[in-house]
């Protein structure tokens, strides 16, 4: 069993409205791997079905090869697997020790070498109460809850949005070894593409409710290409049709071509429109995110 | 050894990675026989993914250039070549600085021209890669 979460045709409406069509989603062990989409793509969605917080409608689920919600496993998948949400709610009248304290006994795997690693990497003030903890200060405490509780699978709600850019790669760092050292897989939503680039192998980009690229981060980078080409007029619009072209964007006389299979044949295929000038790029993540989601 | 990794850039991280560690081996930073960073400690230092670094040292060890031995970590391999290598890095400086000077007087900024060079660098790696491909 290498694949430590595996959907395959997952599906979730909202009162007739659809959310998820049909995900299929595979993340191996050892793996990090960040979930992109735009607001409202399905990716909370997503994360609550996984976390059998959310009914699906259609679909299988498998954390750790066991089917989420047959009651003989549900539990031992739990055990398995934390959580950070995205609006990391803590007690209020709790200080900062009191809340470790309080969640410790819950997780019988709590590894107190982490808990004191990261109080000490965070700072984090013990005798303050939550409500007086900076927003950057209650997120590492929700990372450190999450971390320490020696879970194989953490799972991430958007877990640096609002962080400054120091705390952020303070946060990524300890991810960061937190995979190194315990071969913890990771599993976030995130916002931020340079974090996601940073610090995943894998990424998964959901829109409308589907997966529209999934993969090792550095294939995707190496099997992509721009191809931009300069027209004396306006680019033919046949250009889209192309087979291996993903995505088409005309502006002015110049085509932008995004492609991933046999870059060679479609160069090829596109010289024979005559343009005066070819341009083979490599793409970066945000523009493959940005070609995915918008479309021409 | 001071890795800076683009991590924005197209360019796969791994290659990046092996990329520069070459570059530390060919400038002296690293001499050959010593032992490089855990995986770990790349991966904390720079905040990057374990795996990541792995397949660059997995990589680096297919092309002969690292050993990495069970449980004591990787080692860089004896360079034969090492010296020809800083005399053609030292070489290219020279034809390129020209070049560079040329960029400057024209008024490109510092980016500009780096943009430049790298959008170059891609495209006779890319012309590159086609050739291969073809044959």
């Amino acid at each position: 069993m290498n694949e430590i979460i595996a959907t395959n045709g997952l599906s979730k409406s909202y009162d007739g409205k659809p959310a998820l069509i049909g995900l299929d989603l595979a993340v191996p062990r050892g793996s990090i791997c960040g979930f992109l989409g735009r607001n409202g793509a399905g990716k909370t969605t997503t994360l609550k079905l996984l976390l059998g917080m959310l009914r699906r409608d259609a679909g299988t689920i498998r954390l750790f090869g066991e089917p989420v919600d047959s009651e003989a496993s549900s539990i031992a998948v739990r055990q398995r697997t934390a959580f950070v949400s995205e609006d990391k709610e803590l007690y209020p009248f709790m200080t900062v020790n009191q809340t470790i304290r309080f969640t410790r006994p819950f997780f019988p795997a709590w590894r107190r070498d982490l808990e004191e690693k990261y109080l000490d990497l965070f700072q984090l003030p013990k005798k303050k109460l939550v409500p007086q903890l900076s927003k950057g200060m209650r997120t590492q405490l929700m990372l450190l809850l999450a971390m320490a509780r020696g879970a194989e699978l953490l799972m991430m709600d958007e877990p640096t949005s609002g962080l400054d850019p120091s705390l952020t790669e303070e946060v990524l760092q300890a991810l960061a070894d937190l995979a190194a050292s315990d071969g913890t897989t990771i599993f976030f939503s995130s916002h931020q593409l340079a974090e996601v680039e940073q610090l995943c192998d894998r990424v998964c980009l959901i829109d409308r409710g589907q997966a529209v690229i999934a993969g090792v981060l550095d294939d995707l980078k190496a099997e992509y290409r721009r191809i931009l080409l300069v027209f004396d007029a306006e680019p033919p619009r046949e250009l889209a049709g192309l087979p291996g072209v993903d995505h088409l964007r005309r502006r002015g006389r110049t085509a932008s071509l995004l492609a991933h299979v046999d870059v060679d044949a479609v160069v090829e295929r596109a010289r024979e429109f005559g343009p005066c000038s070819v341009e083979v790029r490599p793409v970066t993540l945000k523009e493959l995110f940005l070609d995915h989601v918008r479309g021409e | 050894m001071n890795l800076r990794i683009n991590f924005s850039s197209g360019v796969p991280i791994y290659q990046q990675l092996m990329e520069q560690i070459k570059h530390a081996v060919d400038t002296g930073a690293i001499k050959g026989g010593e032992q490089l960073p855990t995986i770990r400690k790349i991966a904390e230092d720079l905040a990057m993914n374990p795996n990541t670094v792995a397949r660059a040292y997995r990589e680096l060890e297919r092309e002969g250039f690292i050993e990495v031995r069970h449980g004591s970590g990787a080692y860089v391999g004896m360079p034969s070549t090492s010296s020809a290598k800083v005399a053609g890095i030292r070489k290219a400086a020279e034809v390129l600085r020209p070049a560079m000077e040329r960029g400057l007087a024209i008024g490109l900024s510092e980016s500009e021209l780096r943009r430049v060079f790298e959008d170059e660098l891609a495209r006779l790696q890319e012309n590159a890669a086609a050739a291969r491909r073809r044959t």
